[in-house]
């Protein structure tokens, strides 16, 4: 992975002593919280419902054993002993005090970690496929260019009061979609052109929030060498004509819908124009520079599916259905990748304590070659596992309570914080999971359901990203009372897909049922190797409806 | 007759706090200054602000309460999450708060109902 160099390491050092000084000043009333708020929240600390809640960058997701203890340290150290892994590929901590923040910072800093521009209306951290780097199914590594896109707009001056905030996704991947990329305000797909050249599908104006959009594809190829100054010209465009006098119309994703794609597209490729060739031109080392630091590791001569993996999948169902589940094919022979769900039934998906994390730390070291890669979808990977100790890596997970099989099954949701902690949200989210997975606990009932992403959010904001939920719900508050709309039909990926809101909303005591009714629904529909999403597509959500409302009417 | 006390989140950590009945801030509910009409309330407000101005306390606000079953109780149910604590992982709420109080528990039954005032 990338290693700071002197300047990198200078640059966050002298920003934690910054914010050092800035916190003191506020704490010493030399600030009011008016002028305090932008500051710190250019260093990713919120203040939330119960307390303070601080977001730290975790670039395109990849972590090592050194930084994932580090994080277990802070947890344990200042904070209640516990992480929140985000959809953003971030960790939260929901208790930190405003005076030990600079501390914390100053920690992370000590293993090339930071939280600057985890919020503010700028470019947010880029995300990645967390599968990067070693899946089969890859053109070449998005880990390069979210890195370079990272030092690109970390700091960058033009860009650090943006209209909004801004998300940028990267892919390498052929026909699969696992970081949502259509979803994001700049979406990055590395393809190859005809003439068998490498470059970048570019889609503009994705995201969720109060007004759910798919990304409109702006350019089907921009070449390695053009590929900042392609982003800059999007970034421009935006920066001069997004809108500043409505924060809810804010968003690229409106901008792009109200101009149009075509004259959108058409003000970008001018501002390239101007651009292309000149100082924001990606020389071909300056890439090999950075691919340096993403050279895989020295894999050993290995054959698939080793005999002993074999047997113990024969021996054991358990591990069997995990291996099916949550293993997915490594583009080098004998080696796997391997998922850890954070969704135990009854936990706050996302949620890690410091003791797991530091034994993720030591099983990523004894099974991954020390790597670790946070998901999207709130998981962990690991990235590098021998296919003949899945079996000890299996049962050393589960001693921790991380062997639970439900990869894109029912169990494994997404969940945002909800009203227990965020001072946005109108309904609660998390005990609606807790409450779910409880419901579908029983492992063979999901593997009978089949394929299912179900998503909550607390409010519109769809920070748990309801609306691309094959079941999404959404939490509303309707005269201080909890309710819960269904929506039926998105899709994150390369199916990507907006859900449609089938009808009025339950009640908190009624949501879990409802969710139990829609599945039924469906495993009454469906037919051979359908799943929930393709018989939605095929029937439609009437029967839906019918299942939901018409009989309790 | 509307009751309301004063809350807001506390500089050095965010802990949520109240206006006390002593002039003070303090993390209880129960032990909180309660404006009975609109003219107590303007006063706790004023005084609310210069403590902001004083640093100990951000962003405070009124919040609507009842003392119906004995004890100062927020109305809506955002502010009792907060007086509480969150209504998962309910050993991160304040140690003190009484059981009967606590969130946790309402988050097997979710039952809303008599909640909003």
């Amino acid at each position: 992975m990338y290693r700071y160099d002197e300047f990198d390491h200078a640059m966050v050092k002298d920003r934690v002593e910054q914010f050092r000084g800035q916190i003191a000043r506020r704490m010493a009333g030399e600030m009011t919280e008016e002028q305090f708020r932008p500051l710190r929240l250019q260093n990713g600390l919120y203040l939330q419902l119960h307390a303070y809640m601080l977001r730290v960058a975790i670039p395109y997701g990849q972590l090592n054993a050194v930084q994932m203890r580090k994080l277990a340290h802070i947890a344990r150290t200042y904070d209640k002993g516990y992480g929140h892994f985000t959809t953003r590929q971030n960790i939260q901590y929901n208790w930190p005090k405003l005076s030990q923040v600079a501390d914390i910072l100053d920690e992370l800093a000590s293993v090339e970690m930071h939280a600057i521009q985890t919020s503010g209306n700028c470019i947010r951290n880029t995300t990645a496929d967390q599968y990067a780097g070693v899946t089969a199914d890859e053109i070449e590594d998005p880990r390069i260019y979210a890195e370079i896109i990272r030092q690109w707009s970390t700091f960058h001056p033009e860009f650090t009061f943006l209209p909004r905030k801004f998300k940028i996704a990267v892919s390498g991947a052929v026909g699969a979609d696992r970081a949502a990329v259509r979803f994001h305000d700049i979406g990055l797909f590395i393809v190859k052109n005809d003439a068998g050249e490498v470059g970048f599908e570019v889609w503009v104006g994705g995201g969720l929030g109060r007004t759910p959009m798919i990304g409109k594809k702006i350019r089907g190829f921009v070449a390695k060498a053009d590929l900042l100054a392609y982003l800059e010209a999007v970034l421009r465009v935006y920066n001069m004509l997004g809108r500043r006098d409505n924060m809810y119309k804010a968003r690229v994703k409106i901008l792009v819908h109200e101009t149009g794609t075509e004259e959108f597209t058409r003000l970008v490729e001018k501002e390239f124009e101007d651009t292309q060739g000149g100082a924001l031109d990606l020389p071909a080392a300056e890439i090999d520079r950075i691919a340096d630091y993403f050279q895989p590791p020295a894999y050993e001569a290995l054959s698939d599916d080793p005999p002993a993996l074999t047997a113990r999948r024969f021996e054991d169902k358990g591990f069997n259905n995990w291996v099916r589940v949550n293993v997915a094919r490594h583009k080098v022979a004998g080696y796997a990748i391997a998922n850890i769900s954070l969704k135990p039934v009854g936990v706050p998906p996302g949620d890690v304590t410091a003791d797991q994390m530091d034994a993720v730390a030591d099983i990523a070291e004894t099974f991954s070659l020390g790597g670790i890669r946070v998901t999207h979808e709130q998981n962990l990977v690991l990235p590098d596992v021998r296919q003949d100790q899945l079996y000890d890596l299996w049962l050393a997970l589960r001693e921790q309570g991380l062997a639970d099989a439900n990869l894109d099954h029912i169990g494994d949701m997404i969940c945002c914080p909800g009203l227990d902690y965020c001072s946005l949200a109108n309904a609660r989210s998390i005990p609606i999971a807790e409450r779910i997975s409880q419901r579908f606990a029983d492992l063979d009932r999901q593997y009978d359901i089949g394929e299912l992403r179900l998503k909550i959010s607390g409010c519109i904001n769809a920070c748990g990203h309801h609306h691309v939920g094959h079941i999404g719900i959404l939490g509303v508050d309707r005269k201080d009372q909890e309710y819960y709309q269904i929506t039926l039909g998105g899709a994150p990926g390369e199916d990507a897909a907006i859900g449609t809101k089938v009808g009025a909303a339950f009640s908190a005591a009624e949501i879990v049922d409802a969710v139990e009714t829609v599945v039924n629904t469906y495993l009454a529909l469906r037919q051979p190797k359908e799943r929930f999403i393709d018989t939605f597509r095929r029937v439609g959500d009437a029967p839906f409806k019918e299942s939901l409302y018409d009989k309790a009417a | 007759m509307v009751q309301q006390v004063v809350t807001g989140n506390r500089l050095a950590d965010g802990v949520v706090i109240y206006l006390g009945q002593d002039g003070g801030w303090t993390p209880k509910i129960d032990a909180a200054r309660v404006a009975v009409d609109e003219d107590e309330a303007k006063l706790l407000e004023d005084i609310a602000k210069a403590a902001e101005k004083a640093r100990m306390v951000v962003g405070p606000y009124l919040v609507e309460v009842t003392d119906a079953e004995g004890a100062v109780t927020p109305v809506r149910y955002r502010e009792r999450l907060r007086a509480y604590g969150p209504s998962v992982h309910p050993e991160f709420g304040r140690a003190d708060v009484p059981d009967h109080l606590r969130m946790g528990s309402e988050a097997e039954y979710v039952h809303m109902n008599g909640v909003a005032g």
